[in-house]
């Protein structure tokens, strides 16, 4: 019974969600090959070929590939899936963007968002923003999961790196080019992989105000993220929001400020070993999963944090 | 150019909901049913592409119960022109969505499609991805803006790293993201109109689609319960309960 895990990355790093998503692979199977689809990948396809787990690594290197746009990669997906039972592929943007559409192609009804593995047809999900977990159960021929990179630990290294086999064909749909890319770059940990995150809302009231947490962050090593609405409201970009539709997380430390507690962010942090709330109204719900409320203006609470730390 | 936009109705997103007493489904009777937030921005930047002359007629289609020509009436209050029904009495899967819609397009022959990115209930963020697969349309999924020149769709996504820009051929499928539009309120008597503007129910099985269930959901729990904590009095105290008593910073 064997999986295929499609590699995300940039063409020079394999993304931290790659590694989550092998370790949920080797829960259903020692039979693990990973796919890298991309254009000059080799740092990628060499990286993957280390992750504890990996027993092939099959490289597509295409100019074609080069923006990984669904309409090709499905193509070619297509064909490889053939060989295996499970294609799995990270819940983040690359992996909901690509493994529906690919599953579409061989009449499969793709799973999204797996937090565990039951047995071999068996997976939980979260539904309704996670206010309920749903067992499901399929028997298909094939099935193709995405998986929740939160809920599983990332896979670490194997001593002898797997064989990596090239393959030359070359799939270029004229349906979707690539125009741009605005890709937000950050010496602070990536929000997936972060350990401590600070997160900002409404509260923060400003764009700049946002740089008195990055201080903080930096402080911690700490990744920033957001609410919806501070997103919406232009403090910051679209990448750094958390939540239901957003990124979902689990650091050890997770500290709200100025953030209400909508269950549509709840959805994206609820899962973080520890919880801090700053936020001065002492009715606000974010208090109700907080292990740790400051009720207090978080102007002051920023500054005195600062501080100490 | 005609646009199709898919509505889907789901329980209202101030709705928080449990697991039956039974533990195999989610109660939602006699809960509040809206427009999937996500469809609602579909509508309206098809709405706004029209009233830009961009566009000639915006068709809502839902996949449902009687109960989504509610969703469906409102739809055509914000401003779509008529309406579509394919009717089931089943809980359709994506896969099977993205079949009857696809039968849709067959009939309707629309120059773009717009779905949600996501639905609120399922929060499978699939079927636009999977009818852009069936029908070999480029897709535009999680779209913050949409732009129509030159026959052909510029799509700006929402991607975990940031932003990026595609440039689709028509016709195309495009899924919203939550910053491409604030979708408008109905007026009265828009609402009134609407009840006037054409709604089309067809059979699901008219169109002869295998919509047989492949995923099943077996058991519905409620997540893991945190535990309530405590309140600190300020941040030298919360400083000193990270690092002694949850020990997470050093
Ligand atoms: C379809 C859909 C999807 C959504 N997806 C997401 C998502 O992915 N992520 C997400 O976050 N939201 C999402 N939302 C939005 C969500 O419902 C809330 O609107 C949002 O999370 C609120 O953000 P907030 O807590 O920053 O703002 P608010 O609710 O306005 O809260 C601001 C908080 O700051 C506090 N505050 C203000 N000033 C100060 C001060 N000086 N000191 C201390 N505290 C202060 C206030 O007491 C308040 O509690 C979604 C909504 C919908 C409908
Ligand atoms: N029953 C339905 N009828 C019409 N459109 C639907 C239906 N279900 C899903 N959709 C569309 O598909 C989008 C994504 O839904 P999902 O893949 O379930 O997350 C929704 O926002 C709708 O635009």
């Amino acid at each position: 019974m064997s999986i295929l895990v499609i590699a995300e990355h940039d063409n020079l790093t394999l993304k931290d969600s790659t590694l989550n998503t092998i370790t949920a692979a080797s829960q259903l199977s020692d039979d693990v090959d990973i796919v890298v689809i991309g254009y000059q990948c080799d740092k990628v396809a060499a990286a993957a070929a280390k992750v504890a787990g990996i027993a092939n690594v099959l490289v597509f290197d295409q100019e074609a590939y080069q923006y990984q746009l669904a309409e090709n990669l499905s193509s070619l997906l297509k064909d490889i899936a053939l060989e295996y039972r499970y294609i799995l592929a990270p819940a983040t943007t690359f992996g909901k963007n690509l493994l529906p559409r690919t599953a579409a192609l061989f009449d499969c009804q793709p799973i999204s968002d797996v937090i565990e593995i039951v047995d071999a047809n068996t997976f939980k999900r979260p539904i309704y923003a996670g206010n309920a977990i749903a067992t499901v159960i399929s028997e298909q021929s094939k099935l193709c999961l995405t998986i929740r990179c939160a809920a599983f630990e990332a896979a670490g290294l194997q001593s002898t790196a797997a064989p990596i086999q090239h393959y030359a064909t070359d799939i270029s749909s004229t349906l979707s080019h690539f125009v741009s890319a605005d890709i937000a770059t950050s010496d602070r940990p990536d929000l997936l992989s972060a350990n401590v995150i600070i997160a900002g809302g409404r509260g923060m009231q400003s764009a700049d105000s946002f740089t008195l947490l990055n201080n903080l962050a930096d402080k911690l090593g700490a990744a920033v993220g957001a609410s919806r609405a501070a997103v919406d409201a232009g403090y910051v970009p679209n990448d750094m929001q958390i939540g239901q539709t957003g990124k979902i997380v689990a650091p050890d430390l997770y500290i709200a400020v100025g953030i209400s507690g909508a269950i549509q962010h709840l959805a994206g942090m609820q899962d973080s070993k520890v919880i801090v709330a700053i936020n001065k109204d002492e009715d606000a719900p974010i208090f109700q999963v907080a292990d740790y409320g400051l009720v207090d203006d978080l102007f002051t609470a920023i500054q005195e944090l600062g501080e100490l730390l | 150019m005609k646009i199709l936009v898919a509505i889907k109705r789901v329980v209202d997103y101030n709705v928080k909901v449990r697991p039956t007493s039974d533990g195999k489904s989610v109660d939602i009777a006699n809960t509040k049913k809206s427009i999937n937030p996500f469809c609602e921005i579909a509508v309206e930047e098809a709405i706004r592409l029209k009233e830009a002359e961009l566009a000639t007629e915006v068709v809502v289609v839902s996949v449902g119960p009687d109960a989504v020509q509610e969703q469906l009436r409102t739809a055509m209050a914000l401003g779509a022109d008529r309406a579509i029904q394919v009717k089931t009495e089943a809980d359709l899967e994506p896969l099977a969505i993205g079949k009857a819609l696809k039968a849709v397009i067959e009939r309707e022959d629309p120059g773009l499609v717009m779905l949600g990115k996501q639905s609120i209930d399922g929060d499978n963020n699939q079927t636009g991805q999977i009818l852009a697969a069936l029908t070999n349309m480029p897709q535009g999924t999680f779209a913050s803006h949409v732009a129509i020149a030159d026959k052909r769709v510029v799509v700006t996504r929402e991607v975990d790293g940031g932003l990026q820009t595609l440039s689709l051929s028509l016709p195309a499928i495009i899924t919203t993201d939550l910053r491409l539009n604030e979708p408008r309120y109905a007026s009265l008597p828009n609402i009134m109109k609407a009840k006037r503007k054409p709604l089309f129910v067809i059979d699901l099985n008219e169109f002869g689609i295998d919509s047989e269930p492949r995923v099943v959901t077996t058991a519905v729990e409620s997540p893991a319960q945190r535990q309530p904590g405590i309140k600190v009095a300020n941040a030298a105290e919360l400083v000193d309960k990270l690092k002694n008593e949850a020990k997470v910073i050093t």
